[in-house]
């Protein structure tokens, strides 16, 4: 394909991807057999962004996760030479269908994927946490079991000196939960390649279920039970009892988990990521208020979000009472 | 004291204008922008009906928790400084391992629970609404 004629058609940049600019483009290229159209989708930092080859790991990534079965969207090359495009990208192949989960939870055409979608994501993730950590071709990935402390406690002291220093009023029910946590804190785990932002939101799906998963800039080796939890919390109910998206039951999800060959999660291991997954999209608010009220965004978006912030705390209380 | 309207009833003309004269005429980002103006006017028109019985409610119930008497201060800024204080010693006593067991911790789940209620009721996320 070296020397083969290429027409790029149709460049467009597609919504999504805040930090992260994705490109869907047509490409004619010619071969022997004659010319053959590709539709693919660019991904790379903002120019300015680029984070020490990160796109070229997460291209990695992708491909290591697509050649243990999850359906990812097929991967072509990473180019990180900067005098292409300014900074490093990747190309995969442009997959169909729809990323909102509001759709999902309300679209009549979606009934079935509502149906099978808990299951299909408790499997995937089972394949997604079978892949080698350590293989040679995921070298870079960044290890949250390799510290002194566990990860989950230096998860909590990461979030909560993010509350404390960014917080204008003092939170007394993220102060609770955050004693909750430290005192359920996993010490060890399993380690594995943890997607790092499974939720629905990152899942691609049409009529019959789950396409594709997307967005693997979080992932890393850390305790795969936090993708299942992350899952399941409360953010991406969009107001549905149900756990999994608004979709499925935890036993459901979990089920499907471990037939796929997952181990085994304990439930409490499960509620403790679960509030984890909470408390840090709480932080998540505070931060998009302050950096509304420090005058650096003048946004209405940023000013309304800090307002979410008792959501996570209903949560929170939820999950503390449940097993005090 | 003003002239009615009175400023929820203004804010609340300022949310059926948003959603109904601009929502509809705007597309993509600007519509969505719109729509989350009307959300913050609604949310502030329910902020200015319920504050003072909120913050009345939040005050006597970390008094009766802290075992701290005295009246809730008069002026917006006294009386957001005065529940900061009172929540400051509260994350205190929490961080102090207070509220790590037994009745005082059903006491402070309690509270925190009527005044996340509260809270999320002037909040009130869009699902909540539906």
């Amino acid at each position: 394909m070296a020397l083969a004629a290429v027409r790029v058609e149709g460049l467009c940049r597609l919504a999504g991807g805040a930090s992260r600019e994705i490109w869907a483009f047509g490409a004619e290229i010619d071969g022997p057999g004659g010319t053959r159209v590709y539709d693919l989708v660019m991904r790379r930092d903002p120019p300015g962004r680029d984070d020490e080859g990160s796109r070229d790991l997460e291209f990695r990534v992708v491909r290591a996760a697509g050649e243990a079965g999850v359906p990812v969207p097929q991967v072509h090359w990473c180019c990180t030479d900067p005098a292409v495009l300014g900074t490093t990208f990747y190309v995969m192949d442009r997959v169909d269908g729809e990323a909102l989960p509001r759709r999902l939870l309300r679209d009549a055409r979606y009934e079935k994927t509502r149906a099978v979608l808990t299951g299909q994501l408790g499997a995937i993730l089972a394949r997604i946490h079978a892949v080698d950590p350590d293989q040679p071709a995921l070298a870079g990935l960044s290890d949250a079991t390799a510290g002194t402390v566990s990860s989950a406690l230096a998860e909590i002291d990461r979030v909560s000196e993010g509350i404390r220093g960014l917080a204008a009023e003092p939170h007394p029910t993220l102060t609770l939960a955050e004693r909750w946590l430290r005192a359920r804190a996993p010490e060890g785990s399993r380690r594995a390649l943890v997607h790092g932002d499974y939720r629905v939101g990152n899942v691609l799906f049409d009529e019959d279920g789950a396409r594709a998963i997307l967005d693997w800039e979080l992932c890393k080796i850390g305790d795969p039970v936090e993708d299942l939890g992350w899952l399941c919390a409360r953010p991406w109910r969009f107001g549905s009892p149900l756990p999994v998206g608004g979709v499925g039951t935890r036993e459901a999800l979990v089920d499907a988990y471990v037939a796929a060959g997952g181990a085994p999660v304990d439930p409490a291991h499960l509620r403790f990521w679960e509030a984890m997954a909470s408390y840090k999209v709480a932080l998540v608010w505070i931060q998009q208020s302050w950096v509304y009220r420090s005058g650096r965004v003048p946004s209405l978006e940023l000013a309304a979000l800090g307002r979410r912030t008792a959501e996570e705390e209903q949560a929170l209380l939820d999950l503390m009472e449940e097993q005090a | 004291m003003n002239d009615e309207p009175h400023a929820e009833e203004l804010l609340r003309a300022v949310e059926r204008f948003l959603e109904r004269d601009v929502v509809p005429n705007l597309q993509g980002v600007p519509r969505f922008h719109a729509r989350v103006a009307a959300n913050v006017v609604a949310m502030v028109a329910r902020e200015i009906e319920t504050e003072a019985e909120h913050q009345a409610g939040e005050w006597e119930r970390l008094g009766a928790l802290l075992d701290e008497a005295g009246a809730l201060p008069d002026g917006r800024e006294a009386r957001r400084q005065a529940l900061r204080a009172r929540n400051a010693t509260l994350v205190d006593r929490i961080r102090a391992g207070a509220a790590d067991g037994g009745e005082v911790r059903r006491r402070v789940l309690a509270h925190l629970r009527r005044t996340v209620d509260d809270k999320m009721a002037v909040s009130r996320p869009p699902r909540q609404r539906e």
